[in-house]
């Protein structure tokens, strides 16, 4: 069962060093609050997954927090690339970093077989794609029934996944809406999952076949407004487009990277001191 | 109208535009393939059905997508399923007739890069990699490539294939057993490319107006077969022109681009 507790007790308590963590979000909802705590809790060696790693990634790799990727798409959306993950790819910057990449339907596949306990997902592509030659873990079986030969992927497990969502009850059931991407497979799939939230209600009033993830399904719910920031959550706020397109510049350098890591995220006492400090750094460009 | 009265990008959304049927259900990549499909949709195709991989089906959003998973893209579909439905019931289940992708490097073949330049090992450039493409080059009934041509993108040999086109050739393909039937169209800034029936090489089918033959070669880097009756693509309408960059203008307001009017 769930407890409420705050976001920097759930990070400390469910995610260690060397895990393999899934902070999934499909530019929607996306966990930054809490990859910012795993940041500033300064963990180590995480493998991390995500279908769409983005600027949270970006940040979570730079800062050294990651020994291996496992994804299918990663860059900045709708600006380009991202340069912490290149640098780190290009030239082992902070540290050198594994990647096993897949394309989108294989990766949520694989989320769907770790939320129902097989050990692999089916599907039908790859025939032809280079991808498998330079990722031991896309290979190719034979249909029992037909013969036909189709690619198979491992189911994803996550030691822990991490998401965000719109609301959670007095009870700690979590509903979300809007662009679900895998966020339900990721967490049914994880041996911990840890939900922020925007707002803690008496009564979630989900219609039936709402996306409603029971607390006993959960490790830990968070209160955390605003915690998909700069992303958006739908129904409370959009996606700060300008904080998308600053991070290319502030990313493109490891010095630049590194002091503003430094002064938002690992000397700010949590996401709330870390949105105040980000204001005064967004007025102090304008002036 | 007069060629100094639009863009060569203009053109080449327009063009990729017009490949597209009214009724037809279509897998949208982000960026000028999404330009393209709300172009269609906003002129000759109304009933156009868009399909973005973050969920959205039957998407019909008022400005364009920054991102592949938009607040707007959700609110205005006919319904909203998670991505491992997309992939799962919607690409692999067969109700795709087209796939409309980008890239960043191309073969004869039509076959696709979008993870490295470089070695794979040691890149000198590292693209965001394979996204939704794979599914979609395997499974989608046909596919549009739409990018920009230049002889470092229309290359003799990929760095790395991302996304099977029509592979080695002729049958190659067929021998996969995918379940899509690959490129049927490239569309670039300066023409329009189609695999020939028997080899499936990319062969020239119609230029844009005012592009010379010389100009298509130069930005191709293997020596790129013309049909024999190529056709010049014609010009822009009044109507595309200004509903393209309506959409455009509006799309840059709304993401805080542009001033607005």
């Amino acid at each position: 069962m769930a407890e409420i507790i705050s976001l920097q007790s759930a990070i400390r308590a469910h995610i260690h060093d060397g895990d393999t963590v899934a902070l999934e979000g499909f530019t929607h909802l996306i966990p930054f609050a809490a990859g910012h705590e795993v940041i500033r809790q300064r963990l180590k060696d995480l493998t991390l997954i995500r279908m769409t790693p983005d600027v949270i990634y970006d940040q979570l790799i730079g800062a050294g927090c990651a020994k291996k990727l496992i994804f299918s798409w990663g860059g900045n959306p709708g600006v380009g690339s991202l340069h912490r993950l290149r640098d780190a790819v290009e030239k082992d910057w902070p540290q050198p970093l594994e990647i096993q990449e897949h394309g989108h339907g294989d990766l949520s596949n694989a989320y769907v077989a770790g939320a129902a306990n097989l050990p692999f997902a089916v599907l039908r592509a790859y025939a032809g794609s280079e991808l498998p030659k330079h990722n031991k873990n896309i290979r190719f079986i034979e249909c029992p029934f037909t013969g036909e030969s189709l690619a198979a992927v491992p189911a994803i497990r996550p030691d822990v996944t991490v998401i965000h969502a719109q609301k959670a009850d007095r009870k700690r059931n979590v509903l979300l809406w809007g662009i679900l991407g895998v966020q339900k497979e990721a967490v049914l799939a994880a041996k911990r999952a840890i939900v922020t939230v925007e707002e803690i209600v008496d009564d979630l009033n989900a219609p039936p076949n709402a996306c409603v993830l029971p607390s006993w399904t959960l490790a830990a719910v968070c209160h955390v407004p605003g915690g998909a920031k700069p992303s958006y959550a739908h129904g409370y706020y959009d996606r700060d487009n300008r904080f998308y397109q600053a991070w290319d510049d502030i990313s493109r350098d490891r010095e630049v990277f590194s002091s503003w890591i430094k002064k938002h995220i690992l000397e700010t006492e949590d996401f709330a001191a870390f949105q105040k400090v980000l204001n005064e750094s967004a007025k102090e460009q304008l002036v | 109208m007069s060629a100094a009265n639009y863009t060569t990008t203009e053109v080449m959304t327009i063009a990729a535009s017009r490949l597209l049927k009214n009724g037809a259900v279509c897998f949208v990549g982000i960026g000028l393939p999404s330009t393209a499909a709300n172009l269609a949709r906003l002129t000759h195709a109304p009933d156009i059905v868009l399909i973005y991989e973050s969920g959205p089906i039957g998407a019909k959003p008022e400005v364009l997508p920054l991102s592949i998973g938009d607040g707007d893209l959700a609110e205005r579909a006919d319904t909203v399923v998670s991505t491992p439905e997309i992939f799962r019931y919607w690409l692999q289940g067969g109700r795709v007739d087209v796939g409309f992708l980008g890239a960043a490097q191309i073969d004869k073949f039509a076959n696709i890069n979008t993870t490295v330049i470089g070695d794979y090992k040691k890149p000198t450039t590292r693209l965001p990699g394979a996204g939704g493409a794979p599914e979609i080059a395997s499974c989608a009934k046909e596919v549009v490539l739409v990018l920009k041509q230049s002889a470092r993108a229309f290359v003799k040999k990929l760095d790395f294939l991302t996304s099977v086109g029509h592979l080695d050739g002729g049958d190659s393909r067929k021998k996969l057993g995918l379940p899509g039937n690959g490129p049927v169209a490239v569309v670039t800034d300066l023409c329009i490319m189609k695999p020939d029936d028997a080899s499936k090489e990319l062969t020239v089918v119609q230029l844009h107006p005012g592009v010379a033959r010389e100009q298509v070669q130069k930005a191709t880097a293997w020596e790129i077969k013309f049909a024999a009756d190529i056709k010049e693509t014609p010009a822009p309408t009044e109507t595309e022109l200004r509903v393209l960059r309506d959409l455009l203008h509006r799309s840059a307001v709304a993401h805080g681009q542009a001033p607005a009017a």
